[in-house]
């Protein structure tokens, strides 16, 4: 071993040296022109346009069962059912919340898992990984191009959620100054920012899922496999996050804060949570973002 | 592997290998790397943050306590949290609903769920994240937060509003207007479960079975504050230590802990996790109900308790407290260690359990133990920090004392 390290140590060093240097001199636009490729590739497969009409969907469902239940004048008391819910028929606004409530823990995890699991993991079984990597532009280049597409199409699954919503809430339900859960009154501009806030938020909330998938793709060359291990993966932390019994490691399950965008409807805002949740996410995307490069820049690639 | 380069050859593909190998191991140094400055970030960080405790002019313990009763905070706001571990049976939504069926009980309606009364008591297990404004007398606010919803009680001037954004429900009252002794009378009156009640609950119970003293200093919610210990002299209480934080500044106290006698973790723990004095803003203690909002209207006007519809049902009560919830009730023994005792006129043992009907009250019977003595036979139940005795003939003997001072005390006062 030790033999062939010192016969072998300088010219692999050296050809290391020659990669790097070739992939340094790679212009800064080439990756500009390999993000805006990556996500034309992404957003204009059927899959993500599946993913993103479903999620469209939702909040067009959750109107519409609203709307025909409290058709009849009575409003929909007894405060079951996700957040904001009985707020809507006042107040189309809260559409935009429950909707997000509804999707946060299973629709939009799921949508980013099946994009972050294909995003290597896929080429790979398709071989066209190969061919990416014959481009100057390194793998470390690659994979946070890889990393930036998922996270836009996070803040694009967020946005077209609550965009549906305010939609299907504008048509269905009146509009107005919306009253924060604390009680007091906003106006109706500063109840559309907040909203905005939440989107932010909650796309902020789909990092740590997005880290983990893309870190999950570059174990296999199956996408398949890599989407069903994300979502799998997302189905045991939410199981777990439900059993008291293991209180303390729910704080460090990156779904454990994932409701706490409402916490922005409050008056004054409780940063509390919010900030743990953000905090959360950073850490599982440092994480599961540097194990992916490790993976991924030391890892054969011969599909 | 550098991306170029191929591995025709057995030998330079094991040397890759190999080469590979180190590298390989050398990258994920860096995850793991990352992963234990997080953990030592969590771990340390409350540790240096927690810069000792703050050096503060000597005082006495009765200084203390004079300057509590002095304090006289009028503009505040801020973030309490309140944990209690009474040690009782988790029972889910079923103690909740016990509990608030005990309290809310005598309301009349069909109960809104922005009633305070029943509300509130969800106070009596868990932990729970209060905030907490005032702004006078005349100005409170009250806010429960919960999971993306949250219950506020607000005063302001003649009106109490209950909000529950779950259900979006609204509670109603109103309350007199504000005469000079109306206004005196409410002044006292804080919105509950913040520390100040539970440190006035705790100094009642001061009398010559109790020490007092002054232990050091602490820091509570970024105050300075000096630490009051309050403790039973007499054995057999199930009261081991009362513990009160009190702002140097303005006097108030910021955070109570309650540990048992028996150990463990405290019983109540309510404090300040970020306090202000300024005056809030006007706009917190507005509220119009939201259109569409069921309002549930509270006429009785003459509310016995002005502003937030009675203190909870909780932990540290001193037995004076007790003693004003039930009528035709004796007191026995002194200070710590006193039990009261009333006669529920059923003649037989366990009420609860034959007016909850048959299954509940078999339940009920097999959480306590049975015990043995001069009274009969009787159930004691037991928390962590009261325990119950009922006796077959229907007496009933509660105090915040040990299991067998409770017997004891029910032998002696038979």
């Amino acid at each position: 071993m030790s033999r062939a390290e010192t016969a072998a140590g300088v010219p692999a060093e050296a050809g290391a040296t020659e990669t790097e240097t070739a992939v340094r001199a790679a212009r800064p636009l080439w990756t500009l022109g390999l993000f805006r490729d990556e996500l034309r590739t992404t957003f204009r497969r059927w899959r993500t346009l599946a993913l993103l009409g479903v999620l469209a969907a939702v909040p067009v469902l959750v109107g519409i069962a609203v709307r025909i239940e409290t058709g009849d004048g009575s409003s929909s008391g007894g405060g079951g059912g996700p957040a904001f819910v009985s707020q809507i028929t006042n107040n189309g606004l809260f559409l935009v919340f429950t909707a997000l409530a509804a999707t946060l823990p299973f629709f939009l995890p799921m949508a980013v898992g099946v994009i972050a699991g294909d995003a290597v993991a896929g080429e790979a079984g398709a071989g066209t990984l190969r061919y990416l990597l014959v481009a100057p532009a390194g793998r470390t280049r690659l994979l946070l191009t890889k990393y930036a597409t998922v996270m836009v199409f996070c803040l694009a699954a967020t946005l077209v959620v609550a965009v549906s919503a305010l939609a299907v809430g504008a048509l269905l339900f009146p509009l107005g100054d919306p009253t924060t859960i604390s009680g007091t009154r906003i106006t109706f501009s500063e109840g559309l920012l907040r909203a905005l806030l939440i989107a932010l938020v909650v796309a902020a909330s789909l990092l740590g899922v997005a880290a983990l998938g893309l870190f999950v793709s570059t174990l296999t060359n199956s996408g398949i496999a890599a989407m069903a291990t994300t979502v799998g993966l997302l189905i045991t932390v939410q199981i777990l996050d439900q059993i008291p019994q293991l209180h303390a490691l729910h704080p460090y399950l990156f779904s454990h804060y994932w409701l706490s965008f409402a916490d922005l409807m409050r008056e004054p805002v409780y940063w509390d949570d919010l900030t743990k949740n953000l905090g959360l996410q950073a850490l599982y995307a440092a994480v599961f973002g540097s194990a992916a490069w490790a993976r991924f820049t030391t890892k054969d690639v011969t599909a | 592997m550098a991306p170029n380069e191929t591995d025709d050859t057995t030998t330079a593909g094991e040397v890759d290998e190999v080469r590979a190998g180190r590298r390989r191991a050398a990258r994920y140094v860096v995850p793991v790397t990352v992963m234990g400055v997080a953990a030592a970030t969590i771990g340390l960080v409350p540790a240096l943050a927690d810069s000792g405790d703050p050096d503060l002019p000597e005082i006495t313990a009765a200084q203390l306590i004079e300057k509590i009763a002095q304090s006289d905070v009028e503009r505040l706001s801020g973030t309490v949290k309140i944990t209690t571990d009474l040690g009782l049976p988790n029972l889910g939504g079923l103690e909740s609903g016990l509990l608030s069926g005990a309290a809310g009980g005598g309301e009349d309606g069909e109960g809104s769920s922005a009633d305070p009364s029943g509300r509130l008591t969800e106070l009596a297990s868990g932990t729970h994240t209060l905030r907490v404004a005032a702004d006078g007398p005349d100005r409170q606010k009250l806010s429960l937060l919960e999971d993306a919803a949250e219950y506020s009680l607000i005063h302001n001037g003649k009106d109490v509003w209950g909000y529950d954004s779950a259900s979006n429900e609204v509670y109603h009252s109103t309350v007199g207007e504000a005469g000079a002794a109306d206004t005196a009378r409410r002044g006292e009156q804080r919105p509950p479960a913040t520390p100040k009640d539970f440190a006035e609950e705790a100094l009642k119970a001061v009398d010559d079975t109790t020490s007092v003293k002054v232990d050091g200093t602490a820091q509570v919610a970024g105050r300075d504050a000096y630490r009051l210990v309050i403790e039973p002299k007499q054995s057999g209480s199930t009261v081991g230590a009362v513990s009160i934080a009190v702002d140097h500044k303005t006097g108030m106290p910021l955070k109570v802990t309650l540990t048992p006698s028996s150990g463990g973790s405290a019983v109540v723990d309510v404090g300040f996790t970020q306090v202000s004095f300024d005056r809030p803003d006007a706009s917190t203690f507005a509220f119009t109900p939201p259109k569409g909002a069921k309002v549930a209207e509270d006429t009785e006007q003459d509310r016995r308790h002005g502003d937030f519809g009675g203190k909870p049902e909780r932990g540290p009560k001193s037995e004076e407290d007790l003693a004003k919830g039930f009528d035709g009730l004796t007191m026995l023994g002194e200070g710590w260690n006193s039990v009261a005792t009333f006669d529920t006129g059923s003649g037989s043992g366990l009420p609860t359990g034959e007016e909850a009907g048959g299954d509940l009250g078999g339940f009920l019977g097999s959480l306590g133990d049975l015990v043995k003595g001069d009274f009969g036979t009787g159930t004691v139940f037991s928390t962590r920090l009261v325990n119950a005795l009922i006796t077959d003939d229907g007496k009933v003997y509660v105090g915040t004392v040990t299991k067998d001072a409770l017997v004891k005390a029910a032998e002696a006062g038979k």
